[in-house]
Protein backbone atom coordinates (compact mmCIF):
# COMPACT_ATOMS: atom_id res chain seq x y z
CA UNK A 1 0.00 0.00 0.00
CA UNK A 2 1.37 3.65 -1.00
CA UNK A 3 1.59 5.73 2.10
CA UNK A 4 1.49 9.44 2.25
CA UNK A 5 5.16 10.29 1.90
CA UNK A 6 5.64 13.86 2.09
CA UNK A 7 8.94 15.19 0.62
CA UNK A 8 10.42 18.69 0.96
CA UNK A 9 10.92 19.99 -2.20
CA UNK A 10 14.08 22.46 -2.24
CA UNK A 11 14.12 23.98 -4.90
CA UNK A 12 10.89 25.38 -3.73
CA UNK A 13 12.33 26.18 -0.53
CA UNK A 14 15.01 27.87 -2.02
CA UNK A 15 13.01 30.14 -3.91
CA UNK A 16 11.40 31.50 0.00
CA UNK A 17 15.27 33.11 0.84
CA UNK A 18 16.26 35.47 -1.29
CA UNK A 19 19.94 35.91 -0.61
CA UNK A 20 20.55 32.49 -1.82
CA UNK A 21 20.39 34.07 -5.11
CA UNK A 22 23.29 36.17 -4.60
CA UNK A 23 26.76 35.90 -6.36
CA UNK A 24 30.21 36.15 -4.08
CA UNK A 25 33.45 36.15 -6.09
CA UNK A 26 31.08 36.05 -8.78
CA UNK A 27 29.66 32.62 -8.00
CA UNK A 28 26.71 31.43 -6.35
CA UNK A 29 26.52 31.90 -2.55
CA UNK A 30 26.42 28.61 -0.87
CA UNK A 31 25.85 29.00 2.59
CA UNK A 32 27.35 27.08 5.04
CA UNK A 33 27.13 29.10 8.26
CA UNK A 34 23.92 28.58 9.68
CA UNK A 35 25.06 27.80 13.02
CA UNK A 36 25.97 31.17 13.27
CA UNK A 37 22.95 32.84 11.82
CA UNK A 38 20.00 31.33 9.10
CA UNK A 39 19.02 32.86 5.91
CA UNK A 40 15.63 34.35 6.67
CA UNK A 41 12.47 34.08 4.34
CA UNK A 42 11.01 36.23 2.37
CA UNK A 43 7.82 36.36 4.08
CA UNK A 44 9.86 37.15 7.39
CA UNK A 45 11.82 40.03 5.55
CA UNK A 46 8.14 41.68 4.26
CA UNK A 47 7.29 41.00 7.85
CA UNK A 48 9.36 43.27 9.18
CA UNK A 49 8.55 45.76 6.02
CA UNK A 50 5.11 45.83 6.40
CA UNK A 51 5.33 46.29 10.58
CA UNK A 52 7.09 50.21 9.70
CA UNK A 53 5.08 50.74 6.57
CA UNK A 54 1.24 49.73 8.60
CA UNK A 55 1.88 49.46 12.45
CA UNK A 56 4.89 51.09 13.58
CA UNK A 57 4.27 52.74 16.91
CA UNK A 58 4.70 51.64 20.52
CA UNK A 59 3.71 48.26 22.22
CA UNK A 60 1.56 48.19 25.87
CA UNK A 61 1.09 52.22 25.45
CA UNK A 62 -0.88 54.13 23.64
CA UNK A 63 -4.67 54.13 23.45
CA UNK A 64 -4.71 54.93 19.61
CA UNK A 65 -5.33 52.15 17.09
CA UNK A 66 -1.76 52.11 15.58
CA UNK A 67 -0.16 51.00 19.41
CA UNK A 68 -3.16 48.70 19.68
CA UNK A 69 -3.01 47.03 16.71
CA UNK A 70 1.29 46.54 17.17
CA UNK A 71 0.12 45.11 20.24
CA UNK A 72 -1.76 42.78 19.10
CA UNK A 73 0.84 41.47 16.67
CA UNK A 74 3.68 41.39 19.14
CA UNK A 75 1.17 39.58 21.84
CA UNK A 76 0.25 36.85 18.73
CA UNK A 77 3.81 36.62 18.18
CA UNK A 78 4.50 35.10 21.94
CA UNK A 79 1.51 33.08 21.14
CA UNK A 80 2.97 31.47 18.35
CA UNK A 81 5.99 30.80 20.18
CA UNK A 82 3.83 28.98 23.07
CA UNK A 83 2.57 27.15 20.71
CA UNK A 84 5.83 26.10 19.00
CA UNK A 85 7.34 24.98 21.86
CA UNK A 86 4.50 23.96 23.51
CA UNK A 87 4.30 25.47 26.45
CA UNK A 88 1.04 26.10 28.37
CA UNK A 89 1.14 29.57 30.15
CA UNK A 90 2.18 33.35 28.23
CA UNK A 91 3.70 34.35 31.44
CA UNK A 92 6.39 31.53 30.84
CA UNK A 93 7.35 33.30 27.15
CA UNK A 94 9.76 35.81 28.53
CA UNK A 95 10.99 37.91 25.37
CA UNK A 96 14.12 38.96 25.18
CA UNK A 97 17.33 39.92 23.12
CA UNK A 98 18.83 36.29 21.85
CA UNK A 99 20.08 33.63 23.75
CA UNK A 100 23.01 35.17 25.53
CA UNK A 101 20.22 38.11 27.05
CA UNK A 102 18.12 35.18 28.26
CA UNK A 103 20.87 33.32 29.48
CA UNK A 104 22.44 36.29 31.73
CA UNK A 105 18.66 37.03 32.67
CA UNK A 106 18.88 33.64 34.61
CA UNK A 107 22.10 34.12 35.76
CA UNK A 108 21.51 37.15 37.27
CA UNK A 109 17.58 37.00 38.45
CA UNK A 110 17.94 33.39 39.75
CA UNK A 111 21.24 33.65 40.95
CA UNK A 112 20.72 37.29 43.15
CA UNK A 113 17.67 35.31 44.70
CA UNK A 114 19.09 31.79 45.37
CA UNK A 115 22.70 31.37 44.84
CA UNK A 116 24.83 31.22 47.86
CA UNK A 117 28.21 31.12 49.22
CA UNK A 118 29.75 27.43 48.46
CA UNK A 119 26.58 26.96 46.32
CA UNK A 120 27.33 24.49 42.65
CA UNK A 121 26.74 25.37 39.61
CA UNK A 122 26.93 22.68 36.73
CA UNK A 123 27.50 23.36 33.18
CA UNK A 124 29.10 20.95 30.22
CA UNK A 125 32.83 21.10 28.91
CA UNK A 126 30.83 21.62 25.60
CA UNK A 127 29.31 25.21 26.23
CA UNK A 128 29.60 28.36 24.20
CA UNK A 129 31.05 31.13 26.25
CA UNK A 130 27.44 32.56 27.11
CA UNK A 131 26.55 29.51 28.91
CA UNK A 132 30.03 29.72 30.98
CA UNK A 133 30.91 33.80 31.19
CA UNK A 134 27.28 34.33 33.13
CA UNK A 135 27.65 31.65 35.77
CA UNK A 136 31.53 32.48 36.22
CA UNK A 137 30.12 36.23 36.83
CA UNK A 138 27.77 34.78 39.42
CA UNK A 139 30.36 32.75 40.91
CA UNK A 140 32.27 35.78 41.40
CA UNK A 141 30.23 37.30 42.78
CA UNK A 142 28.60 34.74 45.11
CA UNK A 143 31.17 32.67 46.01
CA UNK A 144 29.46 30.36 44.48
CA UNK A 145 31.67 27.21 42.72
CA UNK A 146 31.54 26.68 38.78
CA UNK A 147 31.78 22.71 38.03
CA UNK A 148 31.64 21.89 34.47
CA UNK A 149 30.60 17.79 33.17
CA UNK A 150 33.83 16.76 31.12
CA UNK A 151 33.49 14.87 27.75
CA UNK A 152 35.24 12.11 25.97
CA UNK A 153 37.37 12.17 22.63
CA UNK A 154 34.20 11.81 20.43
CA UNK A 155 32.91 15.25 22.06
CA UNK A 156 30.18 13.24 23.97
CA UNK A 157 30.09 14.49 27.62
CA UNK A 158 30.38 11.69 30.50
CA UNK A 159 27.40 10.74 31.80
CA UNK A 160 28.91 9.05 35.05
CA UNK A 161 30.95 11.72 35.50
CA UNK A 162 28.09 14.23 35.52
CA UNK A 163 26.67 12.20 38.00
CA UNK A 164 29.44 12.29 40.66
CA UNK A 165 29.10 15.99 40.26
CA UNK A 166 25.93 16.47 41.62
CA UNK A 167 25.74 17.49 45.30
CA UNK A 168 24.03 18.42 47.82
CA UNK A 169 25.47 21.30 47.03
CA UNK A 170 24.54 21.14 43.40
CA UNK A 171 21.87 24.64 43.02
CA UNK A 172 21.90 24.97 39.32
CA UNK A 173 23.16 23.27 35.94
CA UNK A 174 22.83 24.85 32.69
CA UNK A 175 23.58 22.81 29.30
CA UNK A 176 23.60 23.22 25.92
CA UNK A 177 21.33 21.14 24.21
CA UNK A 178 23.23 20.68 20.65
CA UNK A 179 26.60 21.88 20.58
CA UNK A 180 27.37 24.76 18.24
CA UNK A 181 30.95 23.78 17.60
CA UNK A 182 30.69 19.97 17.42
CA UNK A 183 27.18 19.31 16.79
CA UNK A 184 26.60 16.87 19.80
CA UNK A 185 23.18 16.50 21.01
CA UNK A 186 23.80 16.14 24.90
CA UNK A 187 21.28 13.35 26.75
CA UNK A 188 19.12 16.83 28.31
CA UNK A 189 16.31 14.31 29.30
CA UNK A 190 18.41 12.29 31.14
CA UNK A 191 20.28 15.63 32.66
CA UNK A 192 17.04 16.78 33.50
CA UNK A 193 15.34 13.75 35.02
CA UNK A 194 18.74 13.06 37.17
CA UNK A 195 18.51 16.61 38.27
CA UNK A 196 15.04 16.90 39.23
CA UNK A 197 15.57 13.41 41.06
CA UNK A 198 17.43 16.00 43.49
CA UNK A 199 15.15 19.12 42.93
CA UNK A 200 18.03 20.93 41.12
CA UNK A 201 16.75 23.53 38.12
CA UNK A 202 17.85 23.53 35.02
CA UNK A 203 18.07 25.58 31.74
CA UNK A 204 18.24 23.98 28.79
CA UNK A 205 20.36 26.02 25.80
CA UNK A 206 18.43 25.71 22.69
CA UNK A 207 20.14 28.03 20.39
CA UNK A 208 21.42 25.33 18.11
CA UNK A 209 18.29 23.14 18.48
CA UNK A 210 14.77 24.72 17.93
CA UNK A 211 15.67 25.16 14.20
CA UNK A 212 16.18 21.79 13.67
CA UNK A 213 13.86 19.53 15.95
CA UNK A 214 10.18 19.78 17.44
CA UNK A 215 11.06 20.95 21.12
CA UNK A 216 7.94 20.30 23.64
CA UNK A 217 8.74 21.84 27.22
CA UNK A 218 6.43 20.20 28.87
CA UNK A 219 7.50 16.92 27.74
CA UNK A 220 11.25 17.94 28.74
CA UNK A 221 10.42 19.26 31.36
CA UNK A 222 13.20 21.64 31.61
CA UNK A 223 12.71 24.78 34.44
CA UNK A 224 14.20 26.92 31.07
CA UNK A 225 14.90 27.21 27.81
CA UNK A 226 16.88 29.82 26.16
CA UNK A 227 17.39 30.00 22.29
CA UNK A 228 17.32 33.03 19.57
CA UNK A 229 15.45 34.19 17.07
CA UNK A 230 17.96 34.86 14.18
CA UNK A 231 19.48 31.11 14.26
CA UNK A 232 15.12 30.34 13.65
CA UNK A 233 14.96 32.09 10.08
CA UNK A 234 13.91 35.04 12.40
CA UNK A 235 15.38 38.32 12.49
CA UNK A 236 18.45 38.96 14.45
CA UNK A 237 18.22 41.09 18.68
CA UNK A 238 14.75 38.78 19.51
CA UNK A 239 14.92 35.81 21.56
CA UNK A 240 12.98 33.80 23.83
CA UNK A 241 13.53 32.75 27.50
CA UNK A 242 10.85 30.24 28.81
CA UNK A 243 10.60 29.35 32.62
CA UNK A 244 8.32 27.73 34.60
CA UNK A 245 5.77 30.22 36.34
CA UNK A 246 7.34 28.48 39.51
CA UNK A 247 10.61 30.11 39.64
CA UNK A 248 9.95 33.29 37.87
CA UNK A 249 7.43 34.55 40.20
CA UNK A 250 9.93 34.19 43.04
CA UNK A 251 12.83 35.95 40.93
CA UNK A 252 13.87 39.89 40.92
CA UNK A 253 13.56 41.64 37.76
CA UNK A 254 16.35 41.29 36.07
CA UNK A 255 16.38 45.22 34.23
CA UNK A 256 14.52 48.46 35.01
CA UNK A 257 12.50 50.30 33.49
CA UNK A 258 9.26 50.76 30.93
CA UNK A 259 6.80 48.16 30.55
CA UNK A 260 8.33 46.12 33.61
CA UNK A 261 6.16 48.34 36.45
CA UNK A 262 2.95 48.51 37.56
CA UNK A 263 3.41 51.31 39.31
CA UNK A 264 6.58 53.66 40.76
CA UNK A 265 6.51 56.25 42.71
CA UNK A 266 10.02 57.36 44.46
CA UNK A 267 9.37 55.88 47.26
CA UNK A 268 8.01 52.34 45.70
CA UNK A 269 7.91 50.13 42.72
CA UNK A 270 5.49 47.31 41.95
CA UNK A 271 6.52 45.07 39.43
CA UNK A 272 4.26 44.18 36.79
CA UNK A 273 3.18 40.58 36.44
CA UNK A 274 4.63 37.87 33.96
CA UNK A 275 6.26 37.80 31.36
CA UNK A 276 6.06 41.73 31.88
CA UNK A 277 7.93 41.85 34.82
CA UNK A 278 11.22 40.50 32.68
CA UNK A 279 10.99 42.94 29.84
CA UNK A 280 12.27 46.54 30.57
CA UNK A 281 12.17 48.88 27.79
CA UNK A 282 10.60 49.16 24.05
CA UNK A 283 11.81 45.99 22.62
CA UNK A 284 12.47 45.42 18.83
CA UNK A 285 9.04 44.84 17.75
CA UNK A 286 9.26 44.40 14.14
CA UNK A 287 11.81 41.92 15.15
CA UNK A 288 9.30 39.84 17.41
CA UNK A 289 6.68 40.13 14.73
CA UNK A 290 9.00 38.67 12.69
CA UNK A 291 9.87 36.16 14.23
CA UNK A 292 6.12 34.87 14.81
CA UNK A 293 6.19 34.98 10.87
CA UNK A 294 9.31 32.82 10.54
CA UNK A 295 7.09 30.39 12.95
CA UNK A 296 4.81 30.00 10.71
CA UNK A 297 6.87 29.44 8.03
CA UNK A 298 8.56 26.75 9.84
CA UNK A 299 5.27 25.12 10.62
CA UNK A 300 4.11 25.07 7.28
CA UNK A 301 6.83 23.42 5.87
CA UNK A 302 6.24 20.95 8.74
CA UNK A 303 9.11 20.89 11.84
CA UNK A 304 9.25 16.75 11.45
CA UNK A 305 9.97 17.05 7.60
CA UNK A 306 12.90 19.74 8.36
CA UNK A 307 13.93 17.36 10.74
CA UNK A 308 14.24 14.06 8.25
CA UNK A 309 15.31 16.23 5.65
CA UNK A 310 18.01 17.56 7.65
CA UNK A 311 19.32 14.30 8.82
CA UNK A 312 19.19 12.50 5.65
CA UNK A 313 21.32 15.48 4.59
CA UNK A 314 23.59 15.47 7.02
CA UNK A 315 24.32 11.94 6.64
CA UNK A 316 25.19 12.74 3.24
CA UNK A 317 27.77 15.45 3.94
CA UNK A 318 29.35 13.49 7.09
CA UNK A 319 30.32 10.88 4.05
CA UNK A 320 31.03 13.33 1.37
CA UNK A 321 33.34 15.33 3.57
CA UNK A 322 34.83 12.48 5.65
CA UNK A 323 36.31 11.13 2.77
CA UNK A 324 38.23 14.06 1.60
CA UNK A 325 41.76 13.27 1.96
CA UNK A 326 43.88 14.69 4.71
CA UNK A 327 40.57 15.65 6.43
CA UNK A 328 40.23 15.18 9.84
CA UNK A 329 36.32 15.52 11.19
CA UNK A 330 36.58 16.89 14.88
CA UNK A 331 33.56 15.71 17.09
CA UNK A 332 32.35 12.17 16.20
CA UNK A 333 29.72 11.90 18.75
CA UNK A 334 26.93 8.79 18.12
CA UNK A 335 24.23 11.62 18.21
CA UNK A 336 25.57 14.30 16.10
CA UNK A 337 23.52 16.66 13.67
CA UNK A 338 23.83 19.68 11.46
CA UNK A 339 27.06 20.74 12.57
CA UNK A 340 30.42 19.50 10.36
CA UNK A 341 33.55 20.77 11.94
CA UNK A 342 36.88 19.67 10.35
CA UNK A 343 40.58 19.95 10.43
CA UNK A 344 42.48 19.82 7.16
CA UNK A 345 46.19 19.01 7.76
CA UNK A 346 48.89 21.39 7.49
CA UNK A 347 46.41 24.53 6.90
CA UNK A 348 44.97 26.69 9.40
CA UNK A 349 41.05 26.97 9.38
CA UNK A 350 41.48 30.63 8.01
CA UNK A 351 43.03 29.91 5.03
CA UNK A 352 40.18 27.18 4.30
CA UNK A 353 37.57 29.94 4.97
CA UNK A 354 39.12 32.26 2.75
CA UNK A 355 40.06 29.74 0.08
CA UNK A 356 36.49 28.34 0.11
CA UNK A 357 35.04 32.22 -0.13
CA UNK A 358 36.36 32.53 -3.42
CA UNK A 359 33.91 29.51 -4.60
CA UNK A 360 31.01 31.62 -3.20
CA UNK A 361 31.51 29.36 -0.23
CA UNK A 362 30.38 30.73 3.15
CA UNK A 363 31.75 28.53 6.11
CA UNK A 364 32.90 29.85 9.63
CA UNK A 365 36.65 29.11 10.86
CA UNK A 366 37.99 29.75 14.69
CA UNK A 367 37.13 28.54 17.56
CA UNK A 368 33.16 29.17 17.35
CA UNK A 369 33.17 31.13 20.88
CA UNK A 370 33.68 27.55 22.53
CA UNK A 371 37.37 27.76 23.34
CA UNK A 372 37.41 25.32 26.03
CA UNK A 373 36.13 22.81 23.44
CA UNK A 374 39.07 23.78 21.12
CA UNK A 375 41.43 23.33 24.00
CA UNK A 376 39.96 20.14 24.67
CA UNK A 377 41.18 18.77 21.65
CA UNK A 378 44.34 20.56 21.55
CA UNK A 379 43.52 22.71 18.73
CA UNK A 380 43.28 26.81 17.91
CA UNK A 381 39.93 26.64 15.72
CA UNK A 382 38.25 24.48 13.52
CA UNK A 383 36.67 24.90 9.77
CA UNK A 384 32.69 24.57 10.45
CA UNK A 385 30.03 23.64 8.06
CA UNK A 386 26.48 23.76 9.46
CA UNK A 387 23.50 23.39 7.58
CA UNK A 388 19.84 24.28 7.08
CA UNK A 389 17.16 22.82 5.05
CA UNK A 390 17.54 25.12 2.40
CA UNK A 391 21.20 23.28 1.49
CA UNK A 392 20.96 20.59 -1.01
CA UNK A 393 23.58 17.83 -1.83
CA UNK A 394 25.40 19.62 -4.11
CA UNK A 395 26.44 21.96 -2.10
CA UNK A 396 28.22 19.46 -0.36
CA UNK A 397 29.74 17.85 -3.73
CA UNK A 398 30.45 20.83 -4.51
CA UNK A 399 32.40 22.08 -1.45
CA UNK A 400 34.02 18.65 -1.29
CA UNK A 401 35.62 19.41 -4.55
CA UNK A 402 36.50 22.69 -3.65
CA UNK A 403 38.06 21.38 -0.62
CA UNK A 404 40.10 19.63 -2.64
CA UNK A 405 41.21 23.07 -4.28
CA UNK A 406 42.80 24.25 -1.12
CA UNK A 407 45.50 21.63 -0.87
CA UNK A 408 46.31 22.73 -4.92
CA UNK A 409 46.84 26.83 -3.36
CA UNK A 410 49.08 25.24 -1.19
CA UNK A 411 50.63 23.12 -3.65
CA UNK B 1 42.88 29.76 -10.07
CA UNK B 2 41.54 32.96 -9.00
CA UNK B 3 44.64 36.04 -9.52
CA UNK B 4 43.56 37.83 -6.05
CA UNK B 5 43.59 34.84 -4.06
CA UNK B 6 46.98 34.09 -5.81
CA UNK B 7 47.63 37.41 -4.71
CA UNK B 8 47.34 36.65 -1.18
CA UNK B 9 49.00 33.16 -1.30
CA UNK B 10 52.26 34.14 -3.05
CA UNK B 11 54.92 31.76 -3.09
CA UNK B 12 57.21 33.61 -0.75
CA UNK B 13 54.12 33.29 1.97
CA UNK B 14 53.41 29.58 1.23
CA UNK B 15 56.99 29.06 1.62
CA UNK B 16 57.87 30.84 5.30
CA UNK B 17 54.73 29.01 6.16
CA UNK B 18 56.08 25.77 5.36
CA UNK B 19 59.37 25.91 6.53
CA UNK B 20 59.08 29.58 9.39
CA UNK B 21 62.47 31.19 9.68
CA UNK B 22 63.55 31.83 13.56
CA UNK B 23 60.90 29.53 14.58
CA UNK B 24 62.29 28.43 17.62
CA UNK B 25 62.26 29.78 21.45
CA UNK B 26 65.46 32.41 22.41
CA UNK B 27 67.02 31.28 24.80
CA UNK B 28 68.89 34.46 25.86
CA UNK B 29 65.72 36.42 24.97
CA UNK B 30 65.97 39.91 27.14
CA UNK B 31 62.65 40.99 25.66
CA UNK B 32 59.53 38.75 24.84
CA UNK B 33 55.82 39.38 24.16
CA UNK B 34 52.61 37.53 23.41
CA UNK B 35 50.34 38.45 20.82
CA UNK B 36 46.70 36.96 20.58
CA UNK B 37 44.09 37.41 18.04
CA UNK B 38 40.89 36.18 20.48
CA UNK B 39 38.65 36.61 17.50
CA UNK B 40 40.62 33.51 15.26
CA UNK B 41 42.68 32.10 18.38
CA UNK B 42 45.86 32.73 16.97
CA UNK B 43 48.72 32.82 19.53
CA UNK B 44 52.91 33.26 19.20
CA UNK B 45 55.70 34.47 20.69
CA UNK B 46 58.33 36.72 20.26
CA UNK B 47 61.89 36.96 21.59
CA UNK B 48 64.48 39.19 21.26
CA UNK B 49 67.74 39.89 22.31
CA UNK B 50 68.27 42.99 22.36
CA UNK B 51 71.93 44.92 22.69
CA UNK B 52 72.07 48.86 22.90
CA UNK B 53 68.82 49.10 21.09
CA UNK B 54 70.05 47.01 18.29
CA UNK B 55 67.67 43.56 17.57
CA UNK B 56 71.18 41.11 17.44
CA UNK B 57 68.97 37.93 17.24
CA UNK B 58 64.98 37.16 17.00
CA UNK B 59 62.63 34.25 17.01
CA UNK B 60 59.00 33.45 17.42
CA UNK B 61 56.91 30.51 18.35
CA UNK B 62 53.12 29.44 17.99
CA UNK B 63 49.97 28.99 16.08
CA UNK B 64 47.84 30.53 13.02
CA UNK B 65 46.73 30.83 9.75
CA UNK B 66 49.73 31.25 6.59
CA UNK B 67 49.43 34.51 6.41
CA UNK B 68 50.13 35.34 9.96
CA UNK B 69 52.91 32.66 10.55
CA UNK B 70 54.86 33.95 6.95
CA UNK B 71 54.38 37.58 8.18
CA UNK B 72 56.20 36.40 11.23
CA UNK B 73 58.33 34.65 9.72
CA UNK B 74 59.38 37.44 7.21
CA UNK B 75 59.54 39.87 10.36
CA UNK B 76 61.59 38.16 12.14
CA UNK B 77 64.25 37.57 8.65
CA UNK B 78 63.76 41.04 8.05
CA UNK B 79 64.14 43.00 11.53
CA UNK B 80 67.36 40.86 12.57
CA UNK B 81 70.33 43.66 12.70
CA UNK B 82 67.76 46.57 12.59
CA UNK B 83 68.17 49.12 15.41
CA UNK B 84 64.63 49.38 17.66
CA UNK B 85 63.80 52.61 15.75
CA UNK B 86 64.40 51.27 12.45
CA UNK B 87 62.16 48.54 13.27
CA UNK B 88 59.20 50.84 14.58
CA UNK B 89 59.65 52.46 11.44
CA UNK B 90 59.21 49.41 9.39
CA UNK B 91 56.13 48.38 11.61
CA UNK B 92 54.53 51.86 10.60
CA UNK B 93 55.25 51.18 6.83
CA UNK B 94 53.83 47.39 7.10
CA UNK B 95 50.84 48.37 8.76
CA UNK B 96 50.25 51.04 6.12
CA UNK B 97 50.82 48.41 3.76
CA UNK B 98 48.34 45.66 4.59
CA UNK B 99 45.60 48.16 5.56
CA UNK B 100 45.83 49.63 1.82
CA UNK B 101 47.38 53.33 3.18
CA UNK B 102 51.11 52.89 1.66
CA UNK B 103 50.44 53.72 -1.76
CA UNK B 104 53.38 54.89 -3.43
CA UNK B 105 55.19 52.29 -5.58
CA UNK B 106 58.65 53.18 -4.41
CA UNK B 107 57.77 52.98 -1.31
CA UNK B 108 56.34 49.81 -1.37
CA UNK B 109 59.02 48.13 -3.00
CA UNK B 110 61.75 49.28 -0.63
CA UNK B 111 59.97 47.23 1.66
CA UNK B 112 61.25 44.24 0.29
CA UNK B 113 60.01 41.18 0.65
CA UNK B 114 57.76 42.40 3.07
CA UNK B 115 55.67 43.78 0.00
CA UNK B 116 54.20 40.41 -0.66
CA UNK B 117 51.74 41.10 2.06
CA UNK B 118 50.18 43.99 -0.23
CA UNK B 119 47.38 41.60 -1.25
CA UNK B 120 45.83 41.54 2.11
CA UNK B 121 44.54 44.74 1.88
CA UNK B 122 41.74 43.04 -0.12
CA UNK B 123 40.98 41.09 2.53
CA UNK B 124 39.94 43.17 5.53
CA UNK B 125 39.50 40.33 7.80
CA UNK B 126 42.98 38.80 7.47
CA UNK B 127 44.20 42.43 7.99
CA UNK B 128 44.86 41.57 11.98
CA UNK B 129 46.54 37.96 11.01
CA UNK B 130 49.60 39.85 9.01
CA UNK B 131 49.84 42.88 11.81
CA UNK B 132 49.70 40.07 14.87
CA UNK B 133 53.66 39.41 14.58
CA UNK B 134 54.17 43.07 14.10
CA UNK B 135 52.30 44.25 17.16
CA UNK B 136 53.63 41.58 19.14
CA UNK B 137 57.23 42.74 17.90
CA UNK B 138 56.71 46.32 19.29
CA UNK B 139 55.74 45.53 22.84
CA UNK B 140 58.75 42.87 22.80
CA UNK B 141 60.38 45.92 21.60
CA UNK B 142 59.64 48.03 24.50
CA UNK B 143 59.68 45.27 27.08
CA UNK B 144 56.19 45.54 28.82
CA UNK B 145 56.20 41.61 28.92
CA UNK B 146 52.52 41.92 28.88
CA UNK B 147 49.89 40.25 26.50
CA UNK B 148 48.83 42.09 23.57
CA UNK B 149 45.61 41.22 21.60
CA UNK B 150 44.62 42.33 17.78
CA UNK B 151 40.99 42.87 18.83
Amino acid sequence: MLTDVKILDVQKIRKDFPILHTLVHGKPLVYFDNAATTQKPLSVIQKEEEYYNTLNSNIHRGVHSLSQKATTAYEQAREKVLRFINASRLSEIIITKGTTDSINLVASSFGKKFIKEGDEIIISHLEHHSNIVPWQLLCEEKKAVLKVIPINDKGEIIFEAFEKLISEKTKFISVVYVSNSLGTVNPVKEIIQLAHSKNIPVLIDAAQAIQHFKIDVQELDCDFLAFSGHKLYAPTGVGILYGKEKYLEEMPPYQGGGDMISSVTFEKTTYNSLPYKFEAGTPNIAGVIGMGTAIDYLNEIGMDLITSYEKDLFEYANAKLSSVEKLTPIGTAENKLSVFSFALEGIHPHDIGTILDFDGIAIRTGHHCTQPVMQRFGIPATARISISFYNTKEEIDFTADALKKVFEVFG
Amino acid sequence: MDSELRELYQQVILDHNKSPRNFKKLEDANHHAEGHNPLCGDHLDVYLQLENDVVKDISFVGNGCAISKSSASLMTAIIKGKTKDEAEELFGKFHDLVTGKLKNTDEIEALGKLAVFQGVQEFPARVKCASLAWHTLHVALNNTEEKISTE
